[in-house]
């Protein structure tokens, strides 16, 4: 019985392989709605394309993705994509994949391994994410001096610390805006408007002039808390913020947003881009693709974008 | 002389504990501190233990004046102590409670064999042959208090201070006890005993304190006082032998109306199943020695432990008493053996310990209303004459027999039909013993029935219409009419079981 | 109603300093403002903002007398705000939202209680099971999304004005006041003391310790589901992986900060929720004092560790005897002692 099971496995195998590519993707986890979505856009990408996706879903914990990754090898995949958990305790198990020459590309967060270790690494770039957003800022503030305060994100995160750096990059030599107060939101809904009602009670409400906050779910929080300070979120304070959830294109067809930084899930179609490359001609893709970090205003149509990604999962 | 106290004071907010008490204790001696519960002997021990400062007086030891500021300080200055509760760690092993804070080390480790040699070493002269590699709680009580007393030797070995050690202990145990305790007398040391076993204090020590109201009364030698005068000295008062002269009639209440009935009532690996009629109005007496069932026969009949046989009756019909819940809508009672781990309820005050049980059988919807709750209290407090200064007072504040007392207001505030009282003297000073003796019999003329269980013979043939006795968790005997009497229920328990001896 | 006082004393003299202290860095911290029939002001923000944490003490002070404790409070908020918003998102209206999660709130706390009472699993370890677990089942329900929903029957109930005040602030005072009152108008509150000190003398007077032990959980689990209807009404979004992460410990140091023993016994659910308020007054403090961010978490330990200490009872002692000292000193020799 077992024995004409695994048979029958070990067909289905070779009939996919001889159909089609097959690749593995060990995924973090569901711990966010963005990165639902990022599975979900793989799924899409990879039926796209005609590519047989195998995903394991590694819960948050780094041994289930070694585990995964080992198995993917043993299956004799074409090629693996991982979104690692955390940077390092990786090189033993990157080899492994190198020795059966099965490449590997990083998906949206890096690792601390050799680099001749990985195919390529595809992201996007957190300082890039602020200074867009800080240029925004730039662009589009009101006449006269502007004050802004800022939600961060957890204290001591990589992506807290980077959007800061590159919205303040974007906004230096602008001597008429100013960050007034900086605080961290910890990502979350609650905590952006806890803290901003805080602002608000600190500075009078009047006197801020934009939010710039380092995920869409706290500028979503900040909203509802000046709102039931009584002002108009959007027009009597700019919105600012990063990630480009579906909620946030909401709000900006209510006007309630003004501005959202792209952070795509689909790390997944860069990646195929590339492995398409390598598998036709062998081509070396660069160590790090960079994905877009595009821009989205009020102008870009906002309800047709909530209505493209409100499935997605996040 | 060893141990030199003058004029000792210590007062605490509303209470002076100690009053200008002087004591001495010379070497090669056993003396005991005598006095009913809330005289000072804990006080005056816990201040040479360094447990509480004194306000005034002195102490000296070995002729120098010394203070010790903790019972570490008392400990390397020559005093060591042992309690009743043994306060070592019963998870340990006796090699690692012996030699714990000073562990014999190799290499910077711990080095586990030459630890289990210091602690046999610790042990000769004990008498005691076990393996000390065990964990200490797998003891018995009596070795577990003899490991205290060798390490507090070993630590100290000036004065040791014995505070109630044999509480827990039935006769052979506490004579291995007192052999220890005479061998350490006869090397040199000085000891303190402190008990309320009279008995005990005769065979034992040389010299005796008696303590009263936190005043010296007397201090005396042992072979010089009887019995009667020592105890007018613990009392202040002549004691009326209530005891001895109980009025009883064993025969009335053989007469009375049977108003419970259990049969075959039992759980198997703690009690074989047995047969118990109540009468209204009558003390039964459950003698027999430690573990042979006594208790476990009294959960049984409280639903603490569930019975696996048996049933209950009364003239209505069946019983429910499968948990105390039922056991208490049945109008039972029980006041347990282990006063601080199942009777009383610590932190909160003697009123609310008083009407605990009725409350709970009124259910939380109906509370009783505080000054219904103030005048019980107060009833129950004047009735058995409950040394408290209020209600109010938290019932872990109280001494041991007053702790009792307010066990027992609970139950007779229910006005139960039938009681149990577990070992209700223990560790109950003189006082405070004939009360509650009196009191058993008060309630039994006024028509409740009592079960008491008791390891003191001579108590159990004062207050007992019928003794049942036990023997291996077995209700083995009977005792009737003139049956009832001390050494009667020593034969019957030394006496083979007929059907054990048919059995075999 | 004086000793209920006697009782808090310390508690709102801890609040006043904490007051006073935050209003050193933050000088408009006590003003009122009222406009557009609201108060607006920092106090109000401190009260709304307190609830969630004032609501899960209620419950723990409970559960605490028993000598247990609720770790997955924080884990039924999200539980039971994902099962409203699931509600909200499913077409039913805010009362059936309200009544599910209450029902949620209710089958977490049944769910502990019996762990505890009947299976006799120590409550560290019997309501751990479920703060870890709770957040998958969470996600499960909100399909790992931030699940938002529109009503405004419901989200009144997280930023609503009533009377001037948010509503928030009325549902835990009345909470908080009801549960007060059903324990001391009742024999309840002696009943959950008694087992808490001493459970199986308490089982041997006739006390149903088992099942009040599960209702002190079932009380736990329903003041959790408050307070993550609460939560989830704010944002207008149950938030399966955030919503009442960690306040589990933030309730548990107010049941503490209250001067309720974490051994059991004597609780007072008043000092508890004042308890709350402290934390809530560091928190809200700290936000508008404006110190970088990366100090928050330091401060807010350093206050705590003040409270903490200032209401320790040993402290107490010595400055009592410190104070006995110097009065001594200042009268040589006193001749008389009987002076108080």
């Amino acid at each position: 019985m077992m024995k004409t099971l695994l048979t029958s496995a070990a067909i289905t195998a070779c009939a996919f392989a001889a159909s089609a590519q097959t690749v593995g993707f060990s995924q973090i986890g569901s711990e966010s709605g963005w990165r639902a979505a990022e599975t979900t856009l793989t799924r899409q990408q990879a039926e796209e394309r005609g590519i047989d996706l195998r995903f394991s879903d590694a819960q948050q914990r780094q041994e289930n993705q070694i585990a995964a990754i080992r198995s993917f090898v043993a299956q004799g995949v074409d090629a693996i994509l991982l979104a690692p958990v955390v940077a390092t305790g990786w090189d033993s198990v990157l080899e492994e994949a190198k020795e059966a020459e099965i490449p590997v590309v990083l998906l949206d967060r890096r690792v601390d391994s050799s680099d001749d270790l990985y195919l390529t690494a595809v992201g996007s770039d957190l300082v890039h994410e602020g200074s867009v957003a800080g240029q925004w800022l730039v662009d589009n503030k009101p006449e006269g001096t502007c004050r802004v305060v800022e939600l961060q994100g957890t204290t001591g995160s990589s992506p807290a610390i980077d959007r800061a750096t590159g919205f303040r990059n974007a906004i230096e030599g602008n001597a008429d805006i100013e960050i007034v107060r900086s605080q961290t939101g910890d990502f979350t809904r609650t905590g952006g408007k806890e803290v901003m009602e805080s602002f608000l009670q600190a500075e009078a409400g009047n006197e801020i002039c934009a939010l710039y906050a380092h995920n869409d779910d706290m500028a979503l929080g900040a909203i509802q808390a000046i709102k039931e300070a009584g002002m108009d979120p959007g027009d009597d304070i700019l919105i600012v913020s990063i990630d480009a959830v579906p909620d946030i294109f909401q709000a900006m067809a209510d006007g309630d947003a003004n501005a959202t930084v792209e952070l795509t899930p689909n790390m997944a179609g860069p990646a195929f881009d590339a492995l398409e490359a390598y598998w036709a001609d062998g081509t070396e893709p660069e160590k790090f693709i960079q994905t877009e970090s595009k821009l989205y205003t009020q102008s870009d149509d906002p309800m047709a974008e909530y209505e493209a990604r409100k499935d997605l999962g996040y | 002389m060893l141990l030199t106290i003058r004029s000792l004071s210590k007062s605490f907010p509303g209470t002076r504990a100690l009053d200008a008490v002087d004591f001495d204790l010379a070497a090669g001696e056993v003396h005991a501190l005598l006095g009913e519960n809330g005289a000072g002997k804990s006080t005056l021990i816990k201040c040479l233990t360094g447990a509480y400062s004194r306000d005034a007086g002195e102490i000296r030891l070995d002729g120098a004046p010394v203070s010790p500021a903790s019972t570490s300080e008392a400990q390397e200055l020559g005093i060591g102590t042992v309690y009743q509760e043994v306060n070592l760690l019963p998870n340990l092993t006796v090699a690692q409670n012996l030699t714990f804070g000073r562990e014999p080390r190799r290499f910077g480790l711990i080095d586990g064999r030459a630890q289990a040699d210091m602690a046999r070493e610790m042990l000769r002269g004990y008498g005691l042959d076990i393996d000390v590699t065990r964990d200490l709680g797998s003891y018995s009580v009596a070795v577990q208090q003899v490991v205290a007393i060798a390490r507090a030797v070993a630590l100290s070995g000036k004065v040791l201070i014995l505070d109630e050690p044999t509480a827990s202990l039935d006769a052979a145990e506490v004579r291995m006890l007192f052999d220890v305790v005479r061998d350490l007398r006869d090397r040199g040391l000085g000891i303190v005993f402190v008990s309320h076993f009279l008995d005990q204090v005769f065979e034992l020590c040389d010299r005796l304190t008696v303590l009263r109201n936190g005043q010296k009364i007397t201090t005396e030698r042992v072979a010089d006082l009887d019995r009667v005068k020592l105890i007018g000295h613990m009392l202040g008062r002549e004691l009326d032998d209530a005891i001895e002269t109980a009025e009883h009639s064993p025969a009335a209440a053989q007469e009375a109306p049977e108003i419970l009935r259990f049969e075959g009532i039992g759980r198997a690996g703690v009690v074989a199943p047995f047969d118990l009629s109540v009468r209204r109005g009558e003390v039964i007496g459950l003698a027999g020695l430690l573990g042979s069932g006594r208790t476990e026969s009294a959960e049984l009949l409280f639903g603490v432990r569930t019975a696996q046989t048996g049933t209950a009756r009364d003239a209505d019909g069946p019983v429910a008493h499968a948990t105390p819940r039922e056991a208490v809508r049945a109008g039972f009672g029980f006041a347990p053996e282990d006063r601080k781990t199942d009777g009383i309820v610590a932190d909160l005050s003697v009123r609310e310990n008083i009407i605990l049980a009725m409350q709970a059988r009124r259910g939380w919807t109906r509370p009783i209303p505080r000054a219904e709750q103030a005048r019980l209290a107060d009833e129950y407090i004047a009735k058995l004459d409950i040394r408290t200064s209020d209600a109010e007072k938290p019932i872990g504040e109280l001494s041991g027999g007053n702790q009792q007392k307010v066990v027992l207001a609970r139950w007779l505030a229910m006005n139960p039909r039938f009681l149990i009282l577990d070992e209700p003297t223990r560790g109950i000073d003189v006082g405070a013993h004939a009360e509650i003796l009196r009191l058993i019999r008060d309630m039994t003329d006024a028509g409740m029935s009592m079960l008491v269980i008791s390891s003191e013979f001579d108590e159990l043939v004062a207050a007992a219409d019928r003794i049942v006795v036990l023997r291996d968790r077995r209700h083995t005997r009977e005792l009737t009419g003139a049956e009832v009497a001390t050494d009667e229920i020593v034969r019957a328990i030394a006496a083979a079981d007929p059907r054990e001896a048919a059995a075999s | 109603m004086t000793r209920t006082l006697r009782r808090i004393l310390p508690q709102i003299l801890t609040l006043a300093v904490l007051v006073a202290l935050v209003s050193l860095f933050f000088p408009q911290f006590l003003s009122v403002d009222y406009q557009g029939g609201r108060l607006s002001g920092p106090v109000i923000d401190v009260l709304k903002r307190g609830a969630p944490v004032a609501l899960l003490a209620v419950g723990m002070t409970l559960v605490i007398a028993t000598r247990g404790i609720d770790l997955s409070v924080g884990t039924i908020m999200a539980i039971t705000g994902a099962t409203a918003a699931w509600a909200l998102a499913s077409g039913w209206g805010a009362a059936a939202a309200v009544l599910l999660a209450l029902m949620a709130g209710l089958a977490c706390g049944v769910w502990n209680g019996c762990l505890v009472a009947l299976i006799g699993i120590q409550p560290i370890v019997a309501t751990l099971i479920l703060m870890t677990s709770g957040r998958g089942i969470a996600q499960l329900i909100t399909e790992g999304r931030i699940l938002t929903f529109t009503d405004p029957g419901f989200a009144w109930l997280g930023s609503g004005i009533l009377l001037g005040l948010p509503v928030p602030v009325y549902i835990w005072v009345g909470t908080a006041i009801a549960v007060a009152l059903l324990m001391r108008r009742t024999a309840l509150g002696l009943l959950v003391e008694s087992i808490g000190i001493n459970r199986s003398a308490s089982a041997l007077a006739g006390i149903n310790a088992t099942v009040l032990l599960i209702a002190v959980y079932v009380a736990s689990g329903l003041c959790a589901a408050l307070a993550g209807i609460i939560a989830t009404a704010d944002i207008r979004g149950a938030d399966a992986n955030n919503a009442g992460l960690w306040l589990e410990l933030d309730a548990i140091l107010a049941v503490v900060i209250g001067g309720n023993s974490l051994l059991g016994g004597r609780f007072s659910v008043a000092a508890s929720v004042l308890g709350a308020m402290i934390i809530q007054t560091i928190d809200t403090g700290i936000l508008l004092a404006g110190f970088p961010s990366e100090y928050n978490l330091v401060i807010k330990a350093g206050l705590v560790l003040m409270v903490l200490l200032v209401q320790s009872p040993n402290l107490a002692g010595h400055w009592y005897a410190l104070r006995r000292h110097v009065r001594r000193r200042r009268e040589p020799a006193p001749s008389d002692r009987s002076a108080p």
